[in-house]
């Protein structure tokens, strides 16, 4: 309904009762006063629309004072042919009526000019509404994808997610038509008190101090449904809450039969938030007839003040003053309503441009002086390596030097931690003096319990997290020198939990390298023996995987994410071994896969597997942040120190 | 459709029906006040006469604050209706809920029963506001106005009649074309929606790979393809507002013109003119607004669909007319058990499964996945029904049984464990809604969970949050099982429910169960060889079929499956923290 209602808008708005979206609209009376900080948000809208769309926006301007010109020229018609024409032609015997007739069809020109220019306001003001909203989709997207892993972890999904939805929706109304109107209404009843005024003087403060009122019982009611739609989104985020938790255990629910219990206390929620709806939308709905009828007043009053005036005679009122200036009043008082409306929907927009801007301005993965890149390298006979743009799988760090030249460091794959500490929050830190090498070609197992901290370390390698204290060196360089992508580009990664894009089985193996052919992406997918099961699929690697490959079993998903990585071919792997929830034979043919894969490549590895862990080139027994033993399998066994503990099965605790 | 969500309205009828009536007195008075201006003018200001002015003044103050009475009072009773409505949806579809069985479950998604939930009840709920008071004033308007327009001048209210003709021809093709644009926008729209949702879920793996342009890159084509369908959209609707402009400056035209030589040929008043420019606007808008109801309701009607799919989906698990109300023991029997997740058509998540197990055995099963364990596990407490064979415990048919007994008395931990908002002891009684901290603490101590409770400051007070993120993978194991022995059940089912504890704890809980519910039937499903090589008996399963059944010796002798996952996992492709084990438990 929203979303409906945002798109349908108030296109049509000659009507007043529609505009601004008919009844029940929760963002419509959200606030009563502006936020803190609101203008300067609003300010800040106004330029993002502003700065690409200067002349459409000029263009805007002229059509609207343009159109609201002439509408009110047709208001006050009226008086014009009563006073000009109806009254002296009734008072001559053989009335003509050319005069009329050349009168009118200049009247239709001039309102023809107003048609065509509220229709060209119409037409750009879609292509600046959708196109800013175009434009903010793109520049959220494109900010989001920017921030740092940290900032997903900190922000529930769903409320980024309502940014893109809500949020931009709100914007929506508000550049494409709030402002708009805001506008127009401005403008139009800026020369309506000025005729008015031209009209009758007395009549028009009359009218100017009844709209006060009307203003003022808008602003009372407005602020009355703001409270209860509050707390009707409120009781409706509750509500959400309740029956997400409840469907998700839904299987719990029903093998503890606890279905009469959920059932009452949904039902405490669901009447509270029926109340609290009922609430709003009972205020909200009561500020039109009150309007309309508060503008019915002005009118009555009008036609008795005006009245008695005209038949004083003090001030010269001629009848079709009179009836002209009603007419007016009526179309003053409506945008009065309107106007406090818009105002309530410029206030809801403020809220969600707060939002939107607040994302748009999360400080993105800041890349420092990082100056090094990974480039494509040729070796020379003499070993000489000089920079390419093929692919020759052979890869070198280009670091810049002060004097404009370029050095090229042989990309080995030797990972080094010195000292490092690390943690995600302020109070508590997870790792604690770190000190690793890994030289080209070896394999490092870290094995420990769950929250040893495995996981953390290799965030920090590929720099998904910045660490606090010390320093890690890739082939000798500093990681803080590198610019991100050209880092992660060397390490390929497998992770635990496995996400899979919407597309074919091909399209998320090609996802390691844009530019493989199918042939590469098969041959990927064979080296690590996840052919096998593809091509028994219904469409085979043309299978399309939706919602996260939902119709995969999890092994099936893993093996097409370390195909992923296998196509990429990285110089440097992280691997996070998946643990038991894969079934015993697929899980063989994943550990065959990624054994494939680690051959030759310095190899970081979360250990699950015995196998792993005793192939390793150097193992790091982990345990609370710490590195608490290292060495090679048999080397630990000698140390009997926890490792032994862990592999002999002895009680550690 | 219409008439089975119309049944939901319930005891907020009344208020339904009020809010047309009081929207009809609203409309009437609305009507009329035009026609007392007139006379204000005519009769008062035109004649000079102030008693007139008066007297109609007060007339039309009166029913100003009659049609505010009106007004409010239809709102109040719109809005009363319509969350009322949207209450009766919501409940009736979460009770309906509460009786699906998994298969129902299944066929929706979670996901899908949410925003069912949400999002659509929400819409209808704005929908029939919108119906009650809008659709009812819409047509009065029209009709009252244009029978106010006869009153006034027959010949002049031709006029309105040929614009209404013009615009209603218009708008019903602009509105017709716009609907089925509309579709579209909404499916372009959630195709963007879902993209930003993978994208912040995967967000690593886009990092990791560098493919943030490349992201960027599908995402702007999305956001290019929802704008030109959008401006496309709003371009043919924006055509509306010029056509009603000068169908509505036509008609000021045509009035002003025959109204000057009606006036002058003395059939018309001055004041009936202004009258006429006042319904010309009444009647244009009323014809807008139906257009736009007609959008509404279509755009309606897909949610109102959607609910309507679980209002009428049927669980297709329910109790027998005479169920049997004791579980005698614990034994079980699968006599030629044959299973489809589907309906019948023809892959058999479990075939022709024929085998019985004794009161108080302990049971493994292992398999690969997809082999048809946890399904096995499903079948005996009835969360789905057979489709050949049948199921006893006890020695009854479980479809002889009062469900709630049975799952009372089979209690299964299972592979996706829920925890829910609330304290530790909150969640353990779930199993037992009187056990007292005793009792818990006992079920802890069997589940080895009572360690890390222990530890926590505020013990088993200590809240859970929402899906028990505060908690570890193995802890929240360990706090379902425990909840799962509150029950004190005659069968425990454990579906690969301690893979995230270590293999000591693992062992422990073993140990416990063995020492503490011994006549309890325990069946414990596992991934890990070790977690089931010493139970009594272990069931090996490969697609759907057992293809051994025997102690762990036995096995390792007859069954090549069991023994090669047995020799796989013993020779390092187990769990690492598995070796030291070694069947000591």
């Amino acid at each position: 309904m929203k979303k409906f209602k945002r798109i349908l808008g108030v296109r049509m708005d000659v009507g007043g009762r529609m505009r601004g979206g008919g009844p029940g609209n929760p963002g419509r009376f959200a606030n009563a006063s502006m936020p803190e900080g609101g203008w300067a948000t609003l300010k800040r809208v106004m330029r993002y629309v502003g700065v690409h769309n200067k002349w459409s926006l000029v263009i805007v301007v002229l059509c609207i004072i343009v159109s609201s010109i002439t509408s009110l020229v047709s208001t006050m018609f009226i008086r014009t042919l009563i006073d000009d024409y109806v009254l002296p032609l009734t008072q001559t015997v053989n009335p003509d009526f050319k005069p009329l007739a050349v009168t009118l069809v200049k009247l239709a020109a001039i309102l023809m000019v107003g048609v065509i220019c509220s229709y060209t306001n119409n037409r750009i003001m879609i292509n600046v509404g959708q196109g800013t909203l175009r434009r903010l989709r793109i520049d959220l997207f494109r900010h989001m994808e920017s921030l740092p892993v940290k900032y997903f972890d900190q922000h529930a999904h769903g409320d980024i997610m309502s940014v893109y939805s809500n949020d931009v929706d709100t914007l929506r109304q508000l550049v494409g038509q709030s402002i708009p109107q805001v506008f127009n209404t401005i403008f139009s009843l800026v020369i309506t008190i000025a005729c008015m005024i031209e009209l009758s003087v007395p009549l028009t403060v009359l009218t100017i101090v009844m709209s006060f009122v009307m203003v003022f019982t808008t602003r009372k009611l407005g602020a009355r449904s703001a409270k209860y739609f509050t707390s009707q989104q409120r009781s409706l985020g509750a509500t959400n809450g309740f029956i997400e938790e409840m469907l998700s255990g839904q299987k719990i629910v029903k093998s503890f039969c606890h279905e009469d219990e959920a059932i009452a206390q949904f039902e405490v929620l669901n009447e509270q938030l029926r109340s609290n709806t009922y609430n709003a939308n009972k205020t909200a709905n009561i500020v039109m007839p009150v309007n309309g009828n508060l503008g019915n007043l002005i009118y009555v009053l009008c036609a008795i003040i005006g009245a008695l005036i005209s038949l004083s005679g003090h001030i010269e009122l001629t009848v079709g003053t009179l009836v002209s200036f009603l007419t007016l009043s009526k179309s003053f008082t409506q945008p009065i309503s309107h106007l406090s409306q818009q105002v309530n929907s410029v206030m809801s927009a403020v809220a969600g441009a707060t939002r939107v801007f607040n994302l748009l301005d999360e400080p993105s993965e800041n890349e420092g002086q990082a100056n090094v890149s990974l480039v494509n390298v040729e070796e020379g006979q003499d070993g000489s390596l000089s920079e390419t743009k093929k692919r020759t799988d052979k890869w070198a760090w280009k670091r810049p030097g002060t004097d404009g030249t370029f050095q090229l460091i042989r990309q080995q794959g030797k990972i080094e931690l010195f000292n490092v500490d690390f943690s995600y929050t302020e109070d508590t830190q997870v790792l604690f003096d770190i000190m690793l090498t890994a030289y080209p070609g070896q394999k490092i197992a870290l094995v420990g319990g769950t929250g040893a901290g495995k996981t953390t370390i290799t965030n920090l390698i590929n720099r998904f997290y910045d660490i606090q204290d010390g320093n890690i060196y890739y082939d000798g360089i500093d990681i803080k020198d590198i610019q991100r992508e050209h880092l992660r580009r060397s390490l390929g990664m497998v992770l635990q939990e496995t996400h899979l894009f919407t597309g074919t089985v091909m399209d998320n193996i090609r996802y390691g390298r844009l530019d493989a052919t199918d042939e590469e992406c098969i041959a990927a997918a064979e080296l690590v023996n996840a052919d096998d099961f593809i091509v028994r699929l219904a469409d085979g690697y043309n299978t399309w995987l939706a919602g996260d490959g939902t119709n995969l079993s999890q092994g099936e998903r893993q093996l097409i994410a370390i195909a992923r990585a296998a196509v990429a071919n990285p110089p440097a792997l992280i691997l996070d071994e998946a643990t038991s929830s894969i079934d015993t034979r697929t899980e063989r043919l994943v550990q065959e896969g990624m054994d494939l894969l680690m051959k030759g490549r310095t190899t970081l590895v979360i250990a699950h597997r015995l196998s792993t862990v005793r192939n390793a080139d150097c193992i790091m027994v982990m345990e609370r942040g710490r590195i608490i033993e290292h060495g090679t399998h048999d080397e630990l066994i000698a140390q009997k120190g926890k490792y032994y503990q862990l592999y002999t099965g002895n009680q550690i605790e | 459709m219409v008439k089975k969500l119309l049944r939901r309205v319930g005891r907020f009828k009344t208020a339904s029906m009020l809010t047309p009536i009081f929207t009809t007195l609203e409309v009437i008075m609305g009507v009329l006040i035009p026609y007392v201006t007139a006379w204000i003018i005519d009769r008062g200001i035109m004649q000079g006469n102030m008693k007139n002015v008066y007297l109609y003044g007060g007339i039309m103050i009166v029913m100003a604050a009659l049609s505010m009475t009106f007004g409010i009072l239809s709102g109040k009773f719109s809005a009363f209706a319509s969350s009322g409505f949207a209450y009766n949806l919501r409940d009736a579809m979460f009770k309906n809920i509460q009786t699906f069985s998994f298969s129902n479950i299944d066929k929706f998604s979670t996901a899908g029963l949410i925003t069912r939930m949400t999002t659509d009840v929400n819409h209808l709920q704005n929908a029939f506001q919108m119906i009650l008071r809008i659709s009812v004033r819409a047509p009065l308007n029209l009709v009252f106005s244009i029978f106010m327009c006869v009153f006034i001048n027959m010949r002049m209210s031709l006029i309105f009649i040929i614009a209404m003709v013009i615009l209603g021809t218009s708008l019903y093709f602009i509105i017709s074309k716009t609907v089925k644009l509309f579709t579209q926008v909404f499916s372009k729209y959630d195709d963007m929606n879902k993209s930003v949702q993978e994208n912040i879920s995967a967000i690593r793996v886009v990092k990791a790979f560098v493919r943030e342009d490349y992201e960027n890159k599908k995402f702007a084509r999305a956001a290019n393809g929802l704008y030109k369908l959008y401006v496309g959209t709003e371009k043919l609707m924006a055509i509306n507002h010029p056509v009603m402009s000068m169908v509505v400056y036509g008609c000021i035209i045509a009035l002003s013109w025959f109204g000057a030589h009606f006036i002058v040929a003395g059939d018309l008043s001055t004041g009936q003119l202004t009258s006429l420019f006042t319904y010309v606007m009444t009647i244009l808008n009323s014809l807008m607004m139906l257009s736009m109801i007609f959008v509404q309701m279509t755009m309606s009607a897909a949610s109102g669909k959607r609910i309507v799919e679980v209002l009428d989906e049927q669980a297709d698990v329910t109790n027998p007319e005479h169920p049997v109300m004791e579980v005698p023991d614990g034994s079980i029997k699968f006599n030629h058990v044959s299973f489809s997740y589907g309906n019948n058509n023809g892959e058999y998540a479990i075939k022709d499964i024929d085998l019985s197990i004794k009161s108080g055995e302990t049971i493994g099963v292992i398999g690969g996945t997809g082999c048809g364990k946890s399904t096995l596990a499903n079948l005996i407490c009835r969360l789905y029904d057979v489709n050949k064979g049948s199921v006893e415990v006890g020695g009854i048919d479980v479809r002889s049984y009062d469900m709630e007994r049975l799952r009372n008395e089979v209690s299964m931990v299972l592979q996706n464990n829920v925890l829910f908002s609330g304290s530790i002891i909150d969640n353990l009684r779930w199993g037992k809604s009187d056990a007292t901290l005793e009792e818990c603490q006992e079920a802890c101590r069997m589940a080895v969970a009572d360690e890390f409770i222990d530890r926590m400051i505020d013990g088993y007070d200590t809240m859970i949050e929402q899906n028990g993120n505060n908690v570890s993978g193995g802890q929240k194991q360990r706090l379902c099982i425990a909840r799962a022995l509150l029950k004190r059940p005659k069968i425990l089912i454990l579906d690969d429910s301690t893979s995230a504890c270590d293999t000591a704890t693992d062992a422990k809980i073993r140990k416990a169960f063995k020492e503490d519910i011994p006549n309890t039937t325990k069946i414990i499903i596992a991934q890990r060889i070790l977690s089931v090589q010493d139970a009594d008996r272990i069931i090996v399963m490969q697609s759907g079929q057992v293809v051994g059944f025997d102690t762990h010796e036995h096995l390792l002798e007859t069954c090549d499956i069991y023994s090669d996952i047995y020799h796989t996992q013993m020779e390092g492709a187990g769990d690492f923290d598995e070796k030291r084990k070694g069947g000591a438990a």
